[in-house]
């Protein structure tokens, strides 16, 4: 896949997985594995990334004795997710066009 | 491996990095440990989880700014003691001409190898603009009805262009060589700054 189109990509599961709720790190990778595997690594660039661009802020919350990093959506955040939204039944018309053509071709 | 082990070895890789950045970088790590043994893992199969000091510190070299780790690095070199200064001093008195020769090399390299990379590619623009041209004064003798030197022109024409297509796919090959080398240059100059902060 794109990098770039995988970048945006992610971007927005991690926005998707603390919609609801607020969550931690390996909350998130877990609620992201049966759709896509998301190493720490990478869930930490995302989330700095996300971050820096005020879709989530962060606050640490005391759990059994330790810090644990819990990240909330901002409005920034869920309006990106809109546009998401917005963007993908764009896609979708234009997915409909490639494989429109291919069909075509098909045929021939 | 154990978690102190496995941080104290990522501390020790990532010392080029801010120490801001590397502080959060290890609290973000042994919170994702500290979670999976929470989860009911053991400590190693934690550890081995989150994937192996090698990769994460190549996954940080690769989206960390060169320009980062340069300032860092030159922060940390303002920041020396007395000592130290003198001895830089004198080490530096001593062996800059010879890094200063040795970095000149290989700069000279460097340019020699794209020099002629443009110079290909020159060579590619010049045969396609001969082909055009050798169609046009074709064109023209045509017209003044003279077909011998028109078909000579012609031929003159094909081969310029028959040769532009031949050195352009040489040209797409030997260019992504450089292109390649720059990548593990910068690659190579992240990994050497990297190590330099511990």
């Amino acid at each position: 896949m794109d990098a770039q189109l995988k970048r945006g990509l992610l971007d927005v599961c991690v926005l998707a997985a603390i919609r609801d709720d607020d969550s931690y790190g390996y909350k998130i990778i877990k609620d992201m594995k049966p759709y896509l595997e998301l190493s720490e690594s990478t869930l930490y660039t995302i989330l700095k990334r996300l971050e820096s661009a005020d879709m989530l802020t962060v606050h640490t919350v005391e759990h059994e004795g330790r810090l644990r990093k819990y990240y909330h959506i901002t409005a920034t955040g869920i309006r990106r997710l809109d546009e998401f939204r917005d963007d993908w039944d764009e896609i979708l018309a234009i997915y409909r066009f490639i494989t429109k053509e291919d069909e075509t071709n098909d045929e021939n | 491996m154990t978690k102190t082990e496995f941080l104290d070895e990522l501390r020790r890789r990532l010392a080029g990095l801010p120490q801001s950045d590397l502080d959060e970088r290890l609290l973000y790590f042994r919170e994702m440990i500290d979670d999976r043994m929470e989860d009911g893992l053991t400590e190693e199969e934690a550890v081995s989880g989150i994937g192996s000091v090698d990769e994460i510190v190549d996954h940080i070299m690769e989206e960390i700014p060169l320009s980062t780790l340069v300032k860092e690095n030159a922060k940390r070199k303002r920041s020396l003691k007395t000592g130290e200064t003198v001895l830089m001093v004198m080490g530096t008195v001593l062996c800059l001409p010879l890094v200063l020769a040795a970095a000149a090399v290989c700069l000279a390299v460097y340019a020699a190898i794209w020099a002629v990379v443009i110079g290909l590619w020159s060579t590619v623009v010049g045969l396609a603009a001969g082909a055009v041209a050798g169609l046009v004064v074709a064109a023209g003798f045509l017209v003044k009805r003279e077909p011998v030197n028109a078909l000579f022109m012609l031929g003159a024409a094909i081969l310029c262009a028959g040769l532009a297509i031949l050195l352009f796919c040489a040209c797409v090959w030997v260019t992504k060589a450089p292109v390649q080398l720059t990548k593990k240059m910068v690659l190579g100059m992240k990994a050497l700054l990297m190590r330099k902060g511990s």
